[in-house]
């Protein structure tokens, strides 16, 4: 790993005791919860999710919409300014501890050494302002550079992400680009300044289907020239399956599998993931041929049902013996060496499950 | 910064020239709306010519009276002819023959009171920039304070500040201007108008309480709106990006929140202006100023139709060139518009 010897000598000072002795990964989140103070009672978006990430790595996250991806990736880059916000755990950026450290430093980190895309590249651009413009404050923010510098570091990044004629596009506002070079545009005001974290929250989901590909192949580009992090966010397995090198699934808040892609996408260990499994669109497949994916409709967070918050529509809800879903929350138990999943039933159970009934259907 | 490109130049001129020939072209029109007001619709409602032309001269008038009337303002003629002749008297001016000697009226003739023997432009003229001096000195007044106001309670909502300003501004939003006039008249007694160009100190000092008055009722309301435009702008997706490249909060606030959260003001600001220009009607009375809405006011009570047409005619030509500022400040503001 990069870097190795800078963290090192951070490790003896600012850094407690993380992974069993180990160092903190670049990205290091533990326990991270993020919840809502509002009049219906509070809403916990996140609730203890923990995960790592090195750098130069992609993590993926998927979840049903509502299951806290979008709040957990607002919450690293201290992007929740609501005074209702109640925020916990701890949050590692190359050695340095965000949630703790003052609003100030981390506003200095964002856009330096962690940036965002969002998920509607329309609504996130200003719609008074011209992309050059927009991509120029990025860049002054963190680098005292006169304006000429900036544009021309502006229209490099353009060129870079594919916006063909960028000294003429530079001057066009938001409304000008169409869907796909609007997020390409985000993706160079993202990357302005070398950050070396990439958060990408559903980048294509607002983007049409032969757009999406693009756009997915233009981060994995440039996240191997940049050799940034990445956390891609999406409700769709499929898109991050092939690019991510590890999986977080997450349900109401919680991760409830975690792992390799390799195993979470080939030896899924929780029933949930199945169901996302299930609902991925598959072009060499019939449609009726499919699994029917989750049914029913994500739990209420502020009353989160008990015990295994996704035993209310669970096919093996009772599989485990003596109600055990339905009183015990289940937490993240190893499977296999770096794979976790949160689910009462006996790994033996869930692997005769897997192959035998779902496996085959997929 | 650099020039924008050709396609861009001409995009913006054109959209320049369409809003300024439609605000002409409003004009027109509103100006012949304004003409049927005043010597159409009364035909329709059964006057006659006699009875008409007897509004523009004294209670009791003598038949001899009348029919000069009648004959100079062309009554008798067809319309679209008395109304080329009201345009033709605005650009080059008219003459009555009234009486043994032919009376003047010089361009812009915007008619002439045959109750007082006054033309009526010489009038509107003086009032013109007592009107003006409350407006414009309001204004500034209620848009600086307003919207400050406003956007320190969207920023600190629910804290005491948001919470106190908020009722005041709900106090001065229902409060009448009679009263809110009568009690700062009461507690500071009343100044004449001073012009500008005589001395502006006095000027100022004369309209200082004038311009309070009118301002808390507009910088209640004005508050009120931009609180209620920052809270739903700040929570647009934008607002977010603008956090996420590390931008600091004040700027966050100023360039990327604020100047959306005015956009919309700027419509209703025009208008507001706009409909003061025309007479503050209520603020000239309660502090006995001489400017157009008093005019207005005067024409009304004593029937001399002219006068009202006339204030009524520049109120609209207020209210059509305010509107093609604001639409020249919108596409300045939004890229969207003049760029389509
Ligand atoms: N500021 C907020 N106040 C209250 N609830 C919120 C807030 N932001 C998000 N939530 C709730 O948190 C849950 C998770 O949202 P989100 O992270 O956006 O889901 P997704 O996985 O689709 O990105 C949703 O139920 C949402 O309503
Ligand atoms: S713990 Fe029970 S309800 Fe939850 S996923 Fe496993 S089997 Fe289903
Ligand atoms: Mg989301």
């Amino acid at each position: 790993m990069s870097g190795a010897t800078k963290k090192d000598s951070q490790a003896a000072d600012a850094v407690p005791a993380p992974r069993s002795g180990d160092d903190h990964a670049f990205l290091s989140v533990r326990n991270l919860s993020v919840h809502f103070d509002t009049d219906d009672g509070l809403v916990k978006s996140v609730d203890g999710v923990s995960f790592d990430l090195e750098a130069g790595q992609t993590l993926g996250i998927v979840g049903e919409s509502g299951s806290g991806k979008s709040v957990t990736s607002l919450g690293i880059m201290g992007l929740h300014t609501s005074e209702r916000a109640r925020i916990g755990g701890e949050i590692w950026l190359d050695g340095e501890e965000l949630i703790g450290s003052g609003p100030e430093r981390v506003r200095k980190l964002r856009g330096q050494k962690m940036a965002m895309i969002f998920q509607d590249p329309l609504s996130a651009l200003h719609p008074y302002y011209s992309i050059g413009a927009q991509i120029v404050e990025a860049h002054r923010v963190h680098n005292k550079v006169d304006k000429k510098t900036a544009r021309k570091r502006a229209i490099e990044m353009l060129d870079r992400v594919g916006i063909p004629e960028p000294h003429r596009r530079y001057e066009d506002y938001p409304h000008q680009f169409s869907g796909g070079m609007r997020q390409r545009a985000m993706i160079a005001m993202a990357l302005v300044n070398n950050p070396q974290l990439l958060i990408a929250d559903e980048p294509t989901t607002a983007l049409d289907v032969t757009v999406q590909a693009q756009i997915l192949d233009l981060i994995r580009d440039l996240q191997k020239e940049f050799g940034s992090a990445v956390v891609m966010i999406t409700h769709d397995l499929g898109v991050v399956a092939e690019i991510a090198d590890s999986l977080l699934v997450m349900y109401a808040g919680r991760c409830i599998e975690r792992g390799t892609a390799e195993k979470v996408f080939y030896e899924p260990q929780h029933p949930y993931t199945w169901g996302l499994l299930g609902s991925m669109p598959r072009i060499d497949r019939e449609q009726t041929e499919r699994l029917i994916p989750v049914k029913g409709s994500p739990p209420s967070l502020i009353n989160v049902p008990s015990g295994c918050a996704f035993h209310p529509r669970c096919p093996y809800a009772d599989v485990p013996p003596d109600n055990i879903t339905r009183t015990e929350r289940p937490e993240l138990q190893q499977v296999s060496d770096g794979h976790y999943s949160a689910c009462h039933m006996s790994r033996e159970q869930r692997e005769r499950i897997w192959t035998e009934e779902i496996a085959p259907k997929l | 910064m650099t020039r924008p490109p050709a396609r861009r130049r001409t995009a913006v001129a054109a959209y320049i020239i369409r809003r300024v020939f439609a605000a002409v072209l409003l004009l027109l029109v509103v100006s012949a709306v304004t003409f049927a007001i005043f010597f159409l619709v009364p035909r329709l409602g059964g006057q006659t010519l006699d009875s008409m032309a007897a509004q523009y001269v004294g209670k009791s008038p003598d038949p001899d009276v009348i029919a000069a009337v009648k004959k100079n303002l062309g009554l008798d003629q067809p319309l679209y002819l008395q109304y080329w002749h009201f345009i033709k008297g605005i650009v080059v001016g008219a003459e009555y023959q009234f009486g043994p000697d032919p009376v003047t009226c010089n361009a812009p003739c915007f008619g002439y009171s045959f109750k007082t023997h006054t033309e009526i432009w010489p009038q509107l003229v003086d009032r013109i920039p007592v009107t003006l001096s409350l407006a414009v000195g309001a204004a500034v007044i209620w848009v600086i304070s307003g919207v400050a106001i406003g956007v320190v309670s969207a920023l600190k909502r629910g804290s005491f500040f948001d919470r106190i300003s908020m009722g005041v501004a709900l106090a001065g939003v229902s409060l009448p201007m009679f009263f809110t006039g009568l009690v700062v008249l009461a507690l500071f007694g009343n100044g004449e108008y001073v012009p500008f160009t005589d001395d502006p100190v006095a000027w100022a000092s004369s309209l200082v309480l004038p311009w309070c008055t009118l301002a808390l009722l507009y910088s209640a309301l004005y508050a009120r709106l931009t609180r209620a435009g920052m809270l739903e702008t700040m929570g647009e997706d934008y607002i977010r990006t603008a956090r996420a490249k590390g931008l600091k909060e004040r700027k966050v606030v100023v360039k990327h929140g604020l100047r959306s959260a005015l956009t919309p003001l700027v419509t209703i600001f025009g208008m507001d202006f706009a409909l003061l220009l025309g007479g503050a009607v209520i603020t000239e009375r309660v502090f006995s100023f001489q400017g157009l809405g008093a005019f207005a006011i005067q024409g009304v009570t004593t029937a001399d139709l002219p006068k009202v047409m006339g204030v009524t005619l520049v109120a609209a030509f207020f209210i059509v060139i305010c509107n093609l500022l604001v639409d020249l400040v919108y596409a300045a503001i939004d890229p969207r518009v003049r760029l389509s």
